[in-house]
């Protein structure tokens, strides 16, 4: 196979060592660079960096896609305030992270301890535990609206074995949030469950072994050696659920679209209705910049709490 | 930047435990796997109402009280489902959008995180941190932005529009870079003694050493490609590229809500990537392990 080299390193014909592998000049080793480098470079100014900044500029347009945009200053960002749907919108992100975060983590971190005990065949169960992750956002909600059927669905026939009267699910106020919040955490836990896995599994077995002989209690160790040095796992973890929370979507629009009434409308959905649906672009993205100002404000607290909480070295 | 990267051989399991068994254990153990049979039965119930009701006659599925086990299988359902909406078409989009997007960022990613990794050039670490920063930054900031690049450059509804979008992300270039960084330089001095110009370097030493995080990172992108609603939903508005999950919303605006057609179409939608999700976990698994995720 001819490798057409783009790179020249100043007279060295491949096959013949000259060079001694020492770094090539200067000029040679930043063309080399770019060359490797271009590719990715121009897709992510283009279709990253560069949305981000246009974002910023659109943020202060009047726009509808259609007619040329007028300049609106900072109205974009003064008629979030007296906005309800958007402070609603907000409230039921906050909702929504609140309760999922902390339960998705539970829920992994609980199947991580079961599979983690070393027993041969648990990579079958580890794969099983997965599959939810695995599928398609979309088709599988639609199972959960059918789970969530009021009355006769299978969620409430269930709930009827035990003696519950269940909720309506998805057409109830109260009760919609947590219909989302109880299959997202369906959805996901299984990406959590792989982390805290390979976290568990770097803890090296003497420590434990240390523990016993101190006689310290089956609790005891999971306080002082497993938390611990697990901790940039649940870093990592808390970080990106927090951040793929406040980004639900999917669910949101195939289960209850916002409804009823405003009660699961998340921010993002409000972002999509304004852009693509009432094609108000420059308030579609100053909310955009909201949300990124949120996210960044809340992963930087979970960054200073980072220094306090999470153990790096053993 | 320090390299920290986790080592490059991984061990393929930990090594089995001695395993003198006391009857005590041998309960514990006994209750471990009831335990895990039980966790995995419940979660895995609603993937297999899906299956099940998609069997179901139309009565059957949309009964007040439903059945679990569908009393005759309906095979045809299968058939009645592709006739009612082009899934066919909608799954071979999905697999260009899904395919196309993975394979297109794996590319340029490899090669961007070999220049980050291994070669000095100046405003690299500049480059880079840019590269880092918009890690944090919400799809839906770039959303509207990007919809409108496309739409100026005539990209709507084409396959370019759908897919180079999302194609060029940090997340590939830090994943791919962290992994490079671990390889030892040696591997690479030696190749380079021998003769063997940068692109050879990074074709036939970094390439071949890294497949267990490149093939990670596409099946990644594909996974979360083929899952991807918003991107699709807002680009696309014809059958020509209309991918599954935007399909999907379609049927249900369409049909009402005949159950067993909707979940069949749900069912076969997910059944692609759940067999590459099975051929590739080891992958998977091991990827994010090894590209630092796992914590250390």
């Amino acid at each position: 196979m001819a490798v057409e080299t783009p790179i020249a390193t100043s007279g060295s014909p491949p096959g013949r060592p000259r060079r001694r592998g020492r770094p090539s000049r200067f000029g040679s080793e930043t063309f080399a660079a770019w060359l490797f480098l271009t590719p990715s470079f121009v897709g992510f100014l283009i279709f990253t960096a560069g949305p981000v900044v246009a974002a910023g500029v659109i943020s202060l347009l009047h726009w509808n896609l259609f007619s040329p945009p007028t300049f609106a200053g900072l109205s974009n960002y003064t008629r979030l305030g007296p906005d309800p749907t958007f402070w609603s919108a907000l409230g039921n992100t906050a909702y929504f992270t609140l309760v999922s975060v902390p339960l998705t983590m539970v829920v992994s971190l609980a199947l991580a301890l079961l599979l983690n005990h070393g027993l041969r065949r648990m990579a079958i169960f580890r794969s099983l535990l997965l599959l939810p992750y695995a599928t398609i956002t979309v088709a599988v909600a639609f199972v959960w609206i059918w789970l969530y059927i009021p009355h006769d669905g299978l969620m409430n026939s269930v709930l009827g074995l035990v003696g519950i009267d269940g909720p309506a699910w998805l057409i109830s106020d109260t009760w919609a949030m947590p219909s989302l919040i109880l299959m997202s955490v369906w959805k996901s836990f299984g990406f959590g469950m792989v982390i805290f896995l390979a976290g568990l599994q770097a803890i090296p077995q003497q420590l434990y072994e240390a523990a016993k002989v101190d006689g310290t209690s089956a609790w005891g160790s999971f306080r002082n050696v497993t938390l611990p040095l697990l901790s940039p796992s649940m870093f990592f973890v808390i970080v990106t659920s927090v951040i793929g929370s406040f980004q639900v979507f999917d669910q949101a629009l195939v289960m209850t679209n916002g409804g009823p009434g405003s009660s699961t409308t998340t921010l993002v959905m409000y972002i999509y209705q304004s852009g693509f649906q009432n094609y108000e672009q420059g308030y579609a993205a100053a909310q955009s910049l909201v949300l990124f100002a949120f996210i960044a404000l809340i992963t930087g607290i979970q960054f200073l709490f980072q220094r306090r909480l999470v153990h790096y070295d053993i | 930047m320090t390299s920290d990267a986790p080592p490059l051989v991984q061990p393929r399991r930990a090594a089995p435990a001695p395993r003198p068994v006391p009857t005590r254990q041998l309960v514990r153990r006994k209750l471990l796997v009831f335990a895990c049979f039980l966790v995995t039965g419940i979660t895995l119930l609603p993937i297999v109402m899906m299956v099940l009701v998609a069997f179901q006659s139309d009565a059957e599925s949309m009964a007040a009280q439903p059945s679990f086990w569908p009393s005759t299988w309906h095979w045809e359902n299968i058939g009645r489902t592709f006739d009612l909406v082009p899934l066919g078409r909608y799954l071979l989009n999905t697999v260009f959008f899904a395919g196309g997007t993975a394979l297109l960022e794996t590319v340029t990613a490899a090669l961007a995180a070999y220049a980050f990794a291994r070669l000095n050039f100046p405003g690299r670490n500049a480059i880079f941190g840019v590269y880092l920063a918009t890690l944090m930054i919400p799809a839906q900031v770039t959303l509207i932005p990007q919809f409108i690049i496309v739409a100026k450059m005539h990209g709507v509804d084409t396959w370019p529009g759908m897919i180079l979008p999302h194609a060029f992300t940090a997340l590939g270039v830090f994943l791919l870079r962290q992994f490079f960084l671990g390889i030892p330089r040696d591997y690479e001095e030696a190749a380079r003694l021998d003769g063997a110009n940068r692109w050879q370097v990074f074709l036939r030493v970094i390439v071949p050493l890294a497949v267990p995080a490149i093939a990670t990172l596409f099946v990644f992108k594909f996974i979360s490609q083929w899952n991807n609603l918003l991107w699709p939903l807002v680009i696309s508005n014809s059958d020509a590229t209309r991918t599954a999950s935007v399909g999907l919303q379609v049927f249900q605006d369409t049909n009402g809500t005949q159950w067993n057609l909707l979940l069949m179409a749900a069912t076969l939608t997910t059944i692609p990537l759940i067999v590459l999700f099975f051929l590739t976990q080891r992958w998977f698994v091991r990827g994010i392990t090894m590209s630092g995720l796992g914590g250390r």
